[in-house]
């Protein structure tokens, strides 16, 4: 059966101890496919699969093009592309220009999910120095996806998720220490 | 943000008009990219209603050819991904060299940055007397820019970084003449072009080459469609000529793959046999 749900997790300055935290909570039976869209600036090209593969038992791997999503899987967004989601859970790249001074854009990737997943979308928005993101989390929310942001009382760099919650009412603020147990309890529903 | 009226089932309606009224076929392309740039179109232009938005790409041909420059993307640079261009220096271009005539053909070559950094690398080899660079896109207002050899001079920093990475030993600005906020490239270098329109999903091989280039175009398309268009590639390549793809692109699940072996690491692949 071809997954109907997907998490989505946004990330800039700030967000990755975030997320590697994130990872190490979760297990392989997660049972969604999970796609990170970090800005990278060009740094960690190569290493940054290695340094989630050290934190997690499940498979990590950079995103190709027309891949199918598989459940139990996390997704890196490749370096100066962005990611979309095909109807039929696949990934296309697109090399268009950049949104947010961002290529890849969490902005695309969470519309694009939201066009195929809908209601079985969650997303989440962290730390970042950036506005991307706070558009396509209304979207997701709009199409009757989950939206959670990083409290920016506790984020790194709090701008990107505060420019969220000015534009929209996320259904969850998360303080940094209850976003691992949150995602997870994710996994039982 | 407005919630879109545009689903993917509003462009398989769009797609559909246009194929039979246009004759041109975008019902292959991947469509996720599609939706997303239709989607920016749709709201750009102001449409109140789909049901708008689709009477006017029916029934006013101008505004089709804006719906075909707007949803190709068109996003290039010069010398892109240096590295790439290093490979083309020290391993391929020695290889053309022994040919008494070199053909090069840019598929989708957007605004010509590629055709252009292809130009100065064959003169810094000395090969460019003897070659031909043949420039290809669906949209012809990319063309016209491409044969003009004009872009802006704020990009010349970034080019001329990407230049001396890419092996470069001269003075990256020798090769243009800065006007005001434009550059215009040497006509040294656009003498050797040939520009025109020509649509990968319905047109056929025009030449034989020695090297196609096409990076970053296949990834807007389905697999049955890159097949088709790979195979396209392989009629139109000499057997050892070369065929270089996007950085996220591969020869790997194509029909064609059996008879190409490739370069080092590079999305670089050699013909080896014919078909």
């Amino acid at each position: 059966m071809k997954p109907d749900r997907l998490l989505v997790i946004g990330g800039s300055a700030g967000s990755l101890h975030v997320i590697l935290s994130l990872l190490a909570a979760i297990g392989d039976s997660f049972p969604m496919p999970v796609l990170v869209v970090l800005h990278r600036n060009g740094v960690f090209d190569s290493s940054l699969e290695d340094l989630f593969s050290s934190r997690t038992n499940m498979s990590i791997k950079e995103v190709e093009e027309k891949e199918p999503l598989l459940n139990g899987t996390v997704y890196l967004c490749p370096a100066d592309y962005h990611v979309l989601l095909e109807t039929d859970r696949s990934f296309s790249l697109d090399y268009s220009e950049r949104v947010h001074f961002s290529r890849p854009s969490i902005d695309v990737t969470f519309r694009s999910a939201a066009d195929v997943y809908g209601s079985g979308l969650i997303c989440l928005l962290l730390s970042g120095g950036n506005a991307d993101g706070a558009d396509g989390m209304q979207y997701v929310q709009e199409r009757g996806g989950l939206t959670l942001v990083q409290d920016p009382a506790t984020a790194e760099v709090p701008y990107m998720p505060q420019q969220a919650i000015t534009r929209m009412k996320p259904d969850v603020i998360l303080p940094t220490g209850e976003i691992p147990g949150f995602i997870r309890g994710l996994g039982y529903k | 943000m407005d919630k879109s009226p545009i689903q993917y089932e509003e462009v398989e309606l769009l797609l559909n008009d246009l194929y039979a009224r246009y004759g041109y076929d975008f019902t292959e392309y991947s469509k996720a990219s599609l939706l997303r740039r239709v989607q920016r179109l749709f709201t750009l232009d102001k449409f109140p209603s789909f049901a708008e938005f689709r009477y006017r790409l029916q029934t006013d041909s101008q505004y089709f050819r804006r719906f075909v420059e707007e949803i190709t993307v068109n996003v290039t640079e010069m010398l892109r991904d240096p590295s790439f261009y290093r490979i083309l220096r020290t391993t391929i271009l020695p290889v053309l060299a022994t040919y008494p005539f070199i053909r090069i053909w840019h598929a989708g070559c957007s605004t010509g940055e590629e055709v252009y950094s292809m130009a100065i690398l064959l003169k810094e080899a000395g090969l460019l007397h003897k070659a031909l660079l043949y420039g290809t896109d669906i949209n012809p207002q990319v063309i016209d820019k491409a044969r003009k050899g004009i872009f802006p001079v704020t990009q010349m920093q970034k080019y001329s970084e990407n230049y001396i990475q890419s092996g470069g030993v001269h003075d990256f600005s020798s090769y243009y003449t800065a006007n005001y906020h434009l550059a215009k490239f040497d006509s040294s270098l656009t003498g050797k072009m040939i520009f025109s329109t020509h649509n990968l999903v319905s047109d056929f091989s025009f030449n034989e080459f020695q090297l196609i280039l096409c990076r970053n175009t296949l990834i807007y398309f389905e697999r049955a469609l890159q097949s088709k268009v790979f195979q396209l590639f392989d009629y139109s390549l000499e057997n050892f000529g070369y065929l270089a793809l996007g950085s996220k692109e591969s020869l790997r699940f194509s029909p064609i793959a059996g008879r190409y072996r490739q370069v080092g690491k590079e999305k670089i692949w050699r013909k080896v046999h014919e078909a």
